[in-house]
């Protein structure tokens, strides 16, 4: 058995466990535990007939353990729960799979709480994985998923599904966790851990998990499908040395196609079906991106109408930034340029190196040289990314040069 | 985003505060952490030794010079330093200013550059 499927069972091993014992806290410990004591000893004695049923136990076993060092059982109820499961009972329903996902995204919890107590509940993913991957020591890691539990506990929530009223509002935010873990993994760079970008595969795994258990969610397709559509992406988007390949330079035919066709099929199903959302929206913009074969192939005035639906559903200075990138390339840069002095009363944005940088784009295609130029700088001023500063000084560089030596004819981006 | 929060402080008047006044301090800081631990907003931190025992290398020419001191000559130096890990740059502002030293001398906030990024 491999560690994927370890990863797997554990969901499920730890909603028996606390649907048996309760306490959340000491369980999910437990669970952890008995999943690291599978890895060590089942290559060398072997898989249990019942994978599930033997971890249940084990990490019932240190689970009691633990509350008998709490001094908090009486002898007979130890002995009780000491004994092994019957022999034909194994993890039970994949629902409590939903209740402990919805549990750890708990409004309660800060989103890097959030994020960790996910990969380790529900992904399965061991302290040191997490820690590595987003770069924080073991013992912090511990220390704020152990600091999560205590909280959710201290907000008095128990191991059931979210009221009715409050489902949709929580499912929003495990949609956002989950997607927050991806782009973690997706914009790590060759030059970073393994274990940092393949926080991407974990996001894309857990994502898979929820649209098994809601199939009938447009939000969770359209986020699914936009993992698979940005995944396809990732061997195209940067060298081994980490520097960064804008989308409109990247080698396409090093895109994966199967996750293109698997994320182009699956949005093209959930719109015809679902109510529109933000996922399924930024979904089918990557897929229109994807269908092009080359970038002068991109089908702009759809993109900018799918841009149009978004800014209407969802307005953000986010949205209206790329938008403008969309009116450049259907109605000229000057029109795009237009649109992007709405953002310069948005204090966080008017700060941000990404206004800086596609204004700068902008004016490069429209011929404003030095404006350009000076945009550039400011980028790469601004930005918080050293493989993002690098690719905006090297614009710098460049159009430096050009403006030495102007080239002959006017430059069209 | 992560971001380390710099105490600069002004070393004479440290040393002046009483050692009950110091205490405050120290507790007032252990209580932050506390708290940052518990959100998950806590990375890691230290405080450094004193400024008077910092010692300051340069090489120039392949000659390498050690003096003691801090580097900037200046009535704050640098006491220790703080990361956390936030949602937005308004919280680690909020964070700072709950910091014992900002009501005494001052902080400085700097974001952590990420190893990874957007390919636009």
């Amino acid at each position: 058995m491999n560690e994927r499927s370890l990863q797997e069972l554990a969901p499920r091993v730890l909603a028996a466990v606390v649907r048996r014992h309760g306490r959340f806290d000491l369980a999910e410990d437990a669970t952890q535990e008995a999943l690291m004591a599978a890895a060590q000893q089942w290559p060398a004695e072997g898989v249990p007939d019942n994978p599930g049923g033997w971890l249940i136990a084990a990490a019932s076993r240190r689970l009691i353990d633990a509350l008998r060092s709490e001094a908090a059982r009486t002898r007979r109820e130890e002995a009780a729960f000491a004994q092994e499961p019957p022999p034909g009972a194994g993890v039970p329903d994949a629902d409590d799979t939903l209740t402990l996902l919805f549990l750890c995204c708990h409004p309660a919890l800060s989103p890097p709480s959030q994020l960790a107590l996910t990969l380790r509940a529900v992904g399965g993913l061991t302290t040191a994985q997490i820690a590595t991957a987003f770069l924080v020591p073991e013992a912090t890691m511990a220390q704020r998923i152990s600091r999560a539990k205590a909280t959710i506990a201290d907000a008095g929530a128990r191991f059931e599904l979210p009221p009715d009223h409050e489902r949709a509002a929580r499912l929003v935010v495990v949609l956002h966790v989950l997607y927050l873990i991806f782009n973690e993994g997706y914009t790590a760079t060759s030059g970073e851990r393994l274990q940092r970008r393949e926080l991407a595969h974990e996001a894309i795994r857990l994502t898979r998990t929820t649209r098994a258990l809601l199939p009938g969610d447009g939000e969770v397709a359209g986020l699914l499908a936009l993992m698979l559509l940005t995944q396809a992406r990732s061997g195209a988007r940067d060298r081994p040395d980490g520097t960064l390949i804008p989308l409109a330079e990247q080698d396409r035919l090093s895109w994966d196609s199967a996750l293109i066709e698997e994320g182009t099929q699956l949005i093209g199903q959930t719109l015809s079906r679902s109510p529109l959302g933000p996922y399924q929206l930024q979904a089918a913009i990557v897929a229109v991106h994807a269908e092009a074969a080359t970038v002068a192939d991109t089908d702009w005035p759809q993109v900018l109408k799918l841009y149009d639906l978004l800014h209407a559903l969802v307005p953000s200075p986010v949205v209206t930034l790329n938008r403008a990138v969309a009116v450049a390339m259907v109605d000229g840069p000057r029109a795009g340029l237009a649109n992007l002095d709405a953002l310069d009363g948005d204090r966080r944005l008017a700060l941000h190196h990404r206004l800086a940088s596609v204004r700068a784009h902008l004016h490069e295609m429209a011929g404003a040289t030095q404006a350009a130029l000076a945009g550039y700088e400011d980028a790469a001023r601004r930005a918080m990314s050293i493989p993002e500063q690098r690719y905006l000084q090297a614009q710098v560089q460049r159009l430096s040069g050009d403006v030495e030596n102007p080239p002959t004819a006017p430059t069209i981006g | 985003m992560r971001y380390i929060l710099l105490i600069y402080q002004n070393t004479e008047a440290w040393n002046g505060l009483s050692q009950e006044d110091k205490n405050v301090f120290m507790r007032a800081a252990g209580d932050i952490v506390e708290e940052l631990s518990a959100t998950g907003e806590w990375v890691g931190g230290e405080g450094l030794a004193d400024a008077s025992q910092a010692r300051s290398t340069r090489v120039r020419d392949g000659v390498v010079t050690v003096t003691d001191g801090p580097f900037l000559e200046a009535k704050e130096a640098l006491a220790g330093y703080c990361i956390v890990d936030v949602a937005t740059p308004e919280r680690s502002e909020e964070i700072a200013a709950r910091w014992p030293d900002a009501q005494h001398w001052g902080m400085e906030i700097r974001a952590l550059m990420h190893g990874g990024g957007e390919e636009g």
